[in-house]
């Protein structure tokens, strides 16, 4: 038995989906194959801002073994509708143009047209063939010049809404909002140390391996079927009914495996063009994109602009914080700089605070959720300036933060008041943790050394809908039926909290994710929702099976439903101790009692998803003269509420540290002055390698949710976090050198040092 | 990729004739780690892929203490530094030998391909230049020979006319008291294509206190891989010493003109040169201490 009692949670069984995917045999998107199966290319714009000015596709249409071309004037025109995706909120309009350029072109790898053809040789040579005339334009690239006034519009018609209220001014400004609390001014009269800095931080793909994939059918009925790659099915049913204005009720989605997502696999790209090529010809047609088309044409996470002052007294309490914060949203408005604005002060209790954020265009692909949209630029800023303000005052940083540590009733700057948090219990963990204890040599190998620390937040979304379907089959296993697709180990966390709710095995419990058509609507798999929301529906899953098996067992026993308990597994008669029975007895004979056992649960709870803090250690080795960083060890601590099955706990905490390592010191998109991305493949776009990385450790916390059942918080985003402003904290303390551009690569550390005497 | 036609010639003469047909945009196939990437992202075009690999003089290795050392054009990675002889004799063409890609790369990519190819920044071209390499070219006229230094003449250009191929490089056997080394520059520990990368061979006096004579390259700064003799010249009978390596260093850092790109700057490059031709020099020194 695990602790708290739990008989499954807290265990490490081996996840249901796992030998398929260890063997091969997990069926992805690119594994689809269908009779007459025709496929497409997506003819891309080479420009980073153009006006169309005619699209000719006579050539390609006449291209032997092409059947069929499409542009932007074969999707409907459709309205100014907003949206919810799960992460993002996006307009449709947009939506729909982003999908296949309509008048302009905004961003280089914009798709103009999509062409499907007997094998993919013919459609990529039909691509070639399709002459589209543009009108290049201006363009602009970096936040702070597309602000500037007389900066290249990618919007003619799109004005700047300022604190809510919509203005006259056109510009590529499409939000600027504000949230205040208390008196910033008074509070900074009050520190004895301030310390304002500026940050900025460049655009880098989520670079799941899996790159994007649609097959799409659209039958002699005009029923559309969309095999594909997702974190949300019905997001993408949502999606193809709105871009395609068709009815929900003529869609259906099939969810197949994933190869990562990230948050990035939200947005349709490829669905509504196959779809329409799978019309025009009547034939199914599969679409897959290319490493380069993922980074040119699908959403990464903003580069931004960030300053952030903040101030404290001698006897180190924070008194005051501002920030101003620009994010690039790419093409369309819809930066995460809201969510950013959420967390950037939110580790802490600060009694003044004001944050302006900016929601900016640029002409790069329009942005896109990556796991806590926003918040890693913001805690880079910010963590960074705490950690200077601790060494001011001679205050170990662990310490500090406790200290000024946010806690239940303390009010974010955006509004809501923190329910039971574990913020202060996990910054306490790390810092009484071997690896923050133990002594590091500043020197060694003609390199010097040091240690960093940062912490994080990230909100957990609430529950959001969430539907679950159960059959018992007369063994006593359960067929669980979900509609959360599995992204980072999901299906066994929930099945793991059905077993335990009704007594069985982890493994007694078999989880499908199934399609639209086959489970009740069930939100996407993002802003670490599912394992708290979808677990919440299975808990009650569970306790519907309970009720129902009373019910069964009251009739095969010829007694009362309510005289009847369960516990530890066995449901058992109050008056007779003989009439009694473990879960997995009560199956074989159920069915003789009222047919076959079945449940359908759907749940939307109202509870918070319980925030996330994250604090890590991280000791890094600094070569002077190449200005490379090597990590050394890195220790990540975090609390997981109620950690279901730990090792998947960790494996979350894992892959969000080493996707901020690669934040942090390597990866970024890299444009030449035409507005083109110089670096769209794997090679030079230098996410860390194995060899790159120590093994990470990890410390889960456990401050459990209180609006859970088991008081489970979402755990997959904050580890993200930290790493940029730890690793930017441990180079200061090898160097003496204070770096507040990401990435920290090689020649950016060189210059650093070179420039500082560090 | 575009359609073409593909042949495995089984002779030197044969390959020729096939190279030759004027009428045909022929290339040749060694392990193809390059080649069959540019034809699949339609960086280049052919009608006919004639494949050396069934050639016997490009799947020759040997190794011999009087005459050196001889690898056909064709021979993979793994072959070469699996070779427990040469492994020993040539430590400074290993360091690249076992660089090159991953395992599987090693598998099949060879040194003629990588020479062929021209890249700036080809892992195994400054070693082959600092330890004397010569290059083997068979074509309609014969045969000739070249200095891999002088092999490469742009980007993705070489010496190699029409009709002609790579059929073998050569070295000589190493001079006693001698010592070579390579190394690059990356941001990370794999995976990616060298900022810069600095090869150097030193011969030291018998007491091993002064330099006989020494050769750098640089690779990943200039147009080619870059031969620059004379910061080779000034190690010679100078004594081993920091003064004296940085002052190599200094020569070879000038004599760089990098270019910027997504990889580097032109400055960091430069940078970049003096610091790894001075660990190189270091290391090749060792070597030959050792
Ligand atoms: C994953 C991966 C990692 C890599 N890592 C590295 C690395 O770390 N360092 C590095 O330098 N390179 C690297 N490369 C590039 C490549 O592997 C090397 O350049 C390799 O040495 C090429 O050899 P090959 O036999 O495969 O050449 P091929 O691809 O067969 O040929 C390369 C070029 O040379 C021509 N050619 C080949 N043989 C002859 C000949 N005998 N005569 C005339 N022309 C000829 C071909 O037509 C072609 O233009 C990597 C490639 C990959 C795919």
């Amino acid at each position: 038995m695990s602790q708290n009692g739990h008989k499954v949670i807290g265990t490490r069984p081996i996840r249901h989906d796992g030998v398929d995917k260890v063997t091969g045999r997990a069926i992805y998107g690119a594994d689809i194959q269908l009779t007459g199966l025709l496929y497409g290319a997506i003819k891309r714009s080479p420009h980073p801002h153009a006006r169309i000015k005619s699209i000719d596709t006579s050539r390609a249409e006449a291209h032997p073994g092409v059947r069929a071309v499409v542009t932007a004037h074969d999707l409907p025109q459709i309205a100014d509708k907003l949206a919810d995706l799960g992460e993002a909120i996006v307009n449709l309009r947009d939506a729909s143009n982003n999908v296949l350029a309509y008048g302009k072109v905004l961003y280089k790898g914009h798709a103009v047209a999509g062409v499907a053809a007997v094998n993919l040789h013919v459609a990529q040579e039909a691509v070639e063939l399709i002459d589209v005339e543009y009108e290049p334009l201006p363009h602009v690239t970096g936040v702070l010049e597309a602000m500037e006034d007389g900066a290249p519009i990618l919007h003619e018609d799109m004005k700047t809404t300022s604190m809510g209220e919509e203005t006259d001014k056109v510009s590529n400004i499409a939000n600027h909002f504000q949230h205040k609390m208390g008196e910033p001014d008074d509070g900074f009269a009050e520190a004895d140390v301030v310390v304002e800095r500026e940050f900025t931080t460049q655009t880098v793909h989520q670079g799941y391996i899996e790159t994007h994939n649609a097959t799409a059918l659209w039958n002699e009925e005009g029923q559309l079927t969309i095999w594909t790659s997702t974190q949300g099915a019905f997001s993408v049913r949502d999606q193809m009914s709105e871009i395609l204005q068709m009815p929900i009720s003529k869609v259906k989605i099939v969810p197949l495996e994933i190869g990562g997502g990230f948050g990035g696999k939200i947005s349709v790209y490829l669905d509504p063009v196959a779809a329409l090529l799978s019309k025009k010809t009547g034939h199914p047609v599969k679409m897959t994109m290319t490493r380069d088309e993922v980074f040119e044409g699908t959403g990464p996470t903003p580069g931004s602009y960030l300053k952030v002052k903040m101030g404290a007294t001698n006897d180190g309490r924070l008194t005051a914080a501002t920030a101003y914060m620009a994010y690039e949203a790419g093409a369309y408005p819809g930066s995460p700089v809201g969510a950013g604005a959420g967390c950037i002060f939110t580790p802490y209790d600060i009694p003044n605070v004001q944050i302006d954020g900016y929601d900016v265009c640029v002409n790069k692909p329009k942005t896109n959720a990556y796991r806590a949209p926003g918040a890693t630029n913001a805690a880079f800023a910010t963590e960074t300036v705490v950690d200077e303000i601790s060494e001011k005052l001679g205050v170990d940083p662990l310490e500090f933060r406790v200290k000024n540590g946010a806690k239940e009733g303390t009010r974010r700057a955006d509004g809501p008041v923190h329910p039971v948090i574990g913020c202060i219990e996990t910054t306490e963990a790390a810092l009484n943790c071997e690896h923050y204890r133990s002594s590091l040599d500043k020197t060694a190998n003609g390199k010097v050394r040091g240690r960093g620390v940062a912490s994080g937040y990230w909100f957990n979304f609430n529950g959001g809908r969430s539907a679950i379907s159960v059959s018992i089959n007369p063994d006593g296993t359960i067929n669980m039926l979900e509609g959360s697709t599995d992204i980072g180990g999901s299906r066994a966390s929930i099945a793991m909290q059905l077993a335990e709710t009704i007594g069985l095995e982890a493994t007694d419990i078999k989880p499908y994710v199934v399609d639209t058509d086959s489970i009740g609507y069930t939100d996407v798999t993002g802003g670490s929702r599912t394992t708290f929301g979808t677990g919440y529906a299975a808990h009650a899953t569970g306790q519907a099976l309970i009720r129902e098996m009373k019910e069964r067992a009251s009739k095969l026993w010829d007694v009362p439903a309510d005289a009847i308990d369960f516990a530890d597994g066995v449901f058992s008669y109050r008056d007779d101790a003989e009439k009694r029975g473990t879960f997995k007895e009560l199956a074989s004979q159920a069915g003789d009692a009222g047919g076959p056992v079945v449940a359908q649960v759907s749940t939307n709870p109202d509870g918070s998803g319980g925030g996330a803090f994250a604090t890590h250690v991280v000791d890094v080795e600094v070569d002077r003269e190449t200005g490379k960083v090597d990590i050394l060890r890195y220790t990540a601590v975090q609390d997981a509420g109620t950690a279901i099955h730990p090792s998947y706990v960790e494996g979350q905490m894992q892959g969000g540290v080493v996707q901020g390592i690669g934040w942090g010191l390597n990866e970024e998109y890299i444009y030449n002055d035409a507005g083109s991305m110089t670096n769209a493949s794997f090679l030079d776009y230098r996410m860390p390698t194995t060899l790159d990385l120590p093994m990470i450790e990890t410390i889960i916390v456990e401050v459990p949710n209180e609006s859970h059942p088991y008081g489970v918080r979402g755990v997959g985003e904050v580890p993200i976090v930290p790493p940029p402003a730890a690793l930017a904290n441990a180079i200061y303390d090898a160097t003496g050198v204070r770096l507040r551009d990401l990435p920290m690569s090689p020649p950016r550390v060189q210059q650093a040092l070179a420039e500082n005497g560090g | 990729m575009h359609a073409f036609d593909y042949a495995t010639p089984e002779s030197v003469a044969d390959a020729v004739v096939m190279l030759s047909d004027p009428g045909k945009n022929a290339c040749v196939l060694a392990g193809g780690t390059d080649l069959i990437v540019q034809l699949r992202e339609n960086r280049r075009r052919t009608d006919l892929v004639v494949d050396v690999k069934k050639i016997a003089e490009l799947n020759a290795l040997s190794c011999d203490a009087a005459t050196g050392l001889t690898i056909g054009a064709a021979v993979p990675c793994y072959r070469i530094y699996g070779d427990g002889q040469i492994a020993a004799a040539y430590p400074g063409l290993m360091d690249a030998a076992r660089l090159v890609g991953g395992t599987g790369i090693q598998g099949r990519a060879s040194l003629g391909g990588n020479l062929c190819n021209a890249s700036p920044a080809g892992d195994t071209i400054p070693p082959m230049i600092v330890l004397g390499g010569e290059a083997e070219i068979a074509g309609p006229d014969g045969t000739r020979k070249v200095a891999v230094e002088d092999f490469c003449t742009a980007p993705g250009r070489t010496v190699l006319a029409d009709g002609e191929f790579l059929v073998s490089l050569h070295f000589p056997a190493p001079a006693p008291n001698s010592g070579a080394y390579y190394r690059r520059f990356i941001p990370r520990n794999e995976m990616d294509i060298a900022v810069v990368g600095v090869g150097a061979s030193v011969v030291l006096s018998g007491d091993k206190s002064s330099f006989v004579s020494a050769r750098i390259a640089v690779g990943a700064v200039a147009p080619t891989p870059l031969f620059v003799s004379a910061a080779g010249e000034a190690l010679a009978g100078e004594p081993v010493s920091d003064e004296t390596i940085q002052r190599a260093a200094d020569i070879a850092r000038d004599a760089a003109r990098p270019i910027s790109d997504m990889r580097g700057t032109a400055e960091y490059r430069k940078h970049l040169t003096s610091v790894l031709t001075r660990r190189v020099v270091q290391g090749a020194v060792q070597r030959a201490k050792e």
